[in-house]
């Protein structure tokens, strides 16, 4: 499998996707 | 006015502004412009006078941002860190994500652009090497600057993004 990171893109879509899921964690351990 | 949180947040954006900026002129112009340069023989010139330069006030500018970081949690510096309280639950997934990046910086992107620029002996084995290391964790930085940025502005607007 490729390595994302070796793509701009892959970076930059790893970061939203890595975004998103420390959002859920942080919301769910805040109570939301 | 409170002064030290007050100059702490501004010398933090600055210093923010300018390490996250020099990240992604490597990552989003540098990459492609050293590939092209050294496809028409012009790369000597980046690695000479742009380089040594981007990465001293790079390598700064994280530690600055970090410092004044940490002067701005002031003593709520643990209940950020050790997620001890909820209010800092957000600016803690924030400051770890940024303390992440400056070892990045520290411990792998420039002990390795010194072996890649020749600041230090190498062969051209050990360049090789270097090269693939300090890109994947300049990337891995670029990667991790998205939440880290996001839960940086969640940590001073807690109730807008997770109200």
């Amino acid at each position: 499998m490729k390595n994302p990171l070796d793509s701009l893109w892959g970076t930059v879509i790893s970061g939203l996707i890595l975004t998103l899921i420390l959002h859920v964690i942080v919301s769910h351990a805040l109570g939301g | 006015m409170d002064w030290v949180p007050a100059i702490s947040r501004w010398i933090h954006l600055l210093a923010g502004v300018m390490w996250i900026g020099l990240l992604y002129y490597f990552n989003f112009v540098n990459v492609a412009a050293a590939k092209a340069a050294a496809a028409d023989g012009t790369a000597a010139g980046i690695s000479k006078h742009v380089m040594p330069r981007a990465l001293f006030w790079f390598r700064w500018a994280a530690v600055v941002t970090w410092l004044a970081g940490a002067a701005l949690l002031g003593r709520h510096f643990l209940d950020a860190f050790l997620f001890l309280n909820k209010s800092y639950y957000a600016i803690g997934v924030g400051a770890w994500l940024g303390t992440l990046m400056l070892i990045n910086v520290w411990g792998l992107i420039w002990p390795n652009q010194k072996k890649i620029l020749g600041m230090v002996q190498a062969t051209d084995e050990e360049k090789n090497r270097a090269r693939r290391v300090a890109f994947l964790a300049s990337r891995t930085n670029t990667m991790f600057s998205l939440p880290m940025l996001y839960f940086m502005a969640a940590g001073a607007h807690t109730a807008l993004y997770f109200g």
